[in-house]
């Protein structure tokens, strides 16, 4: 296929990425046909990895490599994950394909598993550090949706401070089946563990009104 | 196929290393943005805290009536804006929302949901506003199970489907052309006349799937586990009328982001807050721009210049009237 970047969005992503400070490994899972996005996503990850030295993808096969997607609770394709340098896994996963708007909190994704500090108020981390109950966050999103980055991040922050959070991009086109059990017909979504819905961008501290509740 | 839409990320780690700053900016709309800008190059400490830079920009398609850009995207526009205010160094907080100012004359403190307090001696509310609710019943239940506020975030949600849009401004009829690649049939429901621009009004005339109910009025989105369809009075015929529909799009217009500073400011009966012809608010050293406050025509290049108007107000006030330190 034909590279997915243009030479003009290639240039900005690498000026965006000169803010990554380790390495960073994404572990992308796919399988055989029929798998809507799955060549994308792979052409994505790749071609975003040339752009800097300090990104290493790996591709695995949903059916063969069952170990390891059990090791990272992947279930669908295209899914990956994104680990840090000493390769662990922090609960910061991609269901689908961070194309479109997305692109941003993909992004973001490996600038602060790369160990930036994104920023957060002690307060803040104190409050996220307490959370002793397994959290899955999900959140729907469409390619074409700017709010939409914003929660994914959040999502994925909140899953780096603790290993009990576990945050998920769900990308609704392709997951279909998943929106619908889901009830998403506007996006972003998020659902806390299954149950609890919190519609639109949310500051960081809805999420942590509601974790500090279970 | 994916449009690729890359933003330049904020950089919040200056902002623990300012005491006091000079002119402090509530939003990432071009207000917001313009403001920042034009501090800055004043010399002014200036920083932005936004919910969401960008702002309402996010939610507009294409932008055909900002000088210089005979058709941009909103995004593109407003990332365009961003790249310029970054240029200056100018420190973001990026997804973070304000939830207090206090005056403590002649400063404020600004509280914000990530749990910071910041100090400055000037302040700009440039919040914009939040989609309208139409208050009808039902409208709540089916929010985002067939209700959006959203045209081109959720518009793949209505492929093949028939979409209510409720409004008769520049929005609604934007918000038409947005569904126009993926709804199977597009009805408009208005309570008057359009209020569109007549560029938009042409576009819609060429659109075969429309179909316009203009003097009606919604009066309820029905449905069970998602909507199913709604109801309208048509004015003209004094008749109720029921439409099926799978989804209802709402663009009437904006509600001022205003609340957290309400009972700091002066506001009109709608939330707006009253300025002054150089912005100011009812408080010194506090400034309001853009689309929350009463200035009637909510446009991007309007919301810029009076951003612009704000800091270099501010900057005149700072330098001859403000008393502290």
């Amino acid at each position: 296929m034909s590279e997915l970047l243009n030479e003009d969005v290639k240039k900005q992503i690498n000026e965006v990425l000169t803010a990554m400070e380790n390495p960073v490994k994404m572990v992308l899972f796919t399988k055989s046909m029929p798998c809507p996005t799955c060549k994308e996503t792979k052409e994505l990850l790749t071609e975003v990895s040339k752009l800097n030295d300090k990104l290493i993808v790996e591709v695995k096969d949903l059916e063969n490599d069952k170990e390891d997607a059990e090791k990272y609770g992947v279930t669908y394709a295209p899914s990956f994950v994104v680990l840090d340098a000493e390769e662990n896994y922090k609960g910061v996963k991609f269901i689908g394909i961070p194309a479109g708007h997305e692109i941003n909190s993909f992004l973001s994704a490996l600038i602060d598993m790369s160990g930036k500090d994104f920023g957060f108020d002690a307060a803040i981390k104190e409050r996220v550090a307490k959370v002793d109950k397994p959290v899955n966050i999900k959140v729907f999103i469409t390619l074409s949706c700017p709010h939409c980055p914003g929660a994914v991040q959040n999502a994925h922050r909140l899953a780096m401070l603790n290993e009990n959070i576990e945050g998920e991009m769900i990308e609704a086109q392709t997951f279909n089946e998943l929106s619908q059990k889901f009830n998403v017909s506007g996006v972003p979504k998020i659902v806390i563990n299954d149950e609890h819905e919190l519609v639109g961008n949310q500051p960081i501290e809805e999420y942590l009104d509601y974790l500090d509740k279970l | 196929m994916f449009d690729f839409n890359v933003e330049k990320p904020s950089e919040s780690t200056r902002f623990d290393t300012v005491e006091k700053w000079d002119f402090l900016v509530i939003g990432g709309g071009p207000a917001g943005l313009n403001a920042a800008l034009y501090a800055k190059r004043k010399g002014l400490e200036a920083a932005i805290v936004a919910d969401e830079v960008g702002g309402q920009l996010h939610n507009t398609t294409d932008v055909d009536n900002y000088l210089g850009f005979s058709l941009i995207e909103g995004p593109k526009l407003s990332d365009a804006f961003f790249e310029h205010v970054t240029k200056l160094e100018i420190p973001i907080l990026n997804n973070v929302k304000v939830k207090t100012i206090v005056h403590r004359n002649p400063d404020f403190i600004i509280t914000t949901s990530d749990g910071r307090s910041i100090a400055t001696r000037t302040a700009l509310i440039a919040t914009g506003g939040t989609p309208k609710k139409l208050g009808i019943p039902g409208e709540d239940t089916f929010a985002n199970k067939g209700v959006t506020y959203c045209a081109t975030c959720d518009a793949p949600f209505f492929k093949d489907k028939h979409v209510v849009v409720a409004g008769g401004g520049n929005s609604a009829a934007e918000g038409v052309l947005d569904l126009v690649p993926w709804a199977k049939k597009i009805t408009v429901v208005h309570r008057s006349q359009w209020r569109a621009d007549q560029v938009l009004l042409d576009k819609l005339d060429k659109v075969d799937k429309l179909t316009v109910h203009l003097e009606s009025q919604l009066l309820s989105v029905e449905g069970e586990e998602r909507m199913t369809g709604v109801t309208y009075r048509d004015k003209v015929n004094d008749t109720i009328e029921s439409l099926e529909a799978d989804g209802l799009l709402v663009e009437i217009g904006n509600v001022p982001k205003s609340d957290f500073v309400k009972d700091l400011v002066d506001t009109n009966d709608r939330g707006e807050i009253i300025v002054s012809n150089n912005q100011m608010t009812s408080v010194p050293g506090l400034y309001a721009a853009g689309d929350v406050t009463t200035q009637p025509d909510k446009q991007i290049i309007i919301s810029a210049g009076e951003g612009a108007k704000a800091a270099l107000s501010a900057n005149q006030y700072l330098n001859h009237e403000y008393k502290g330190e």
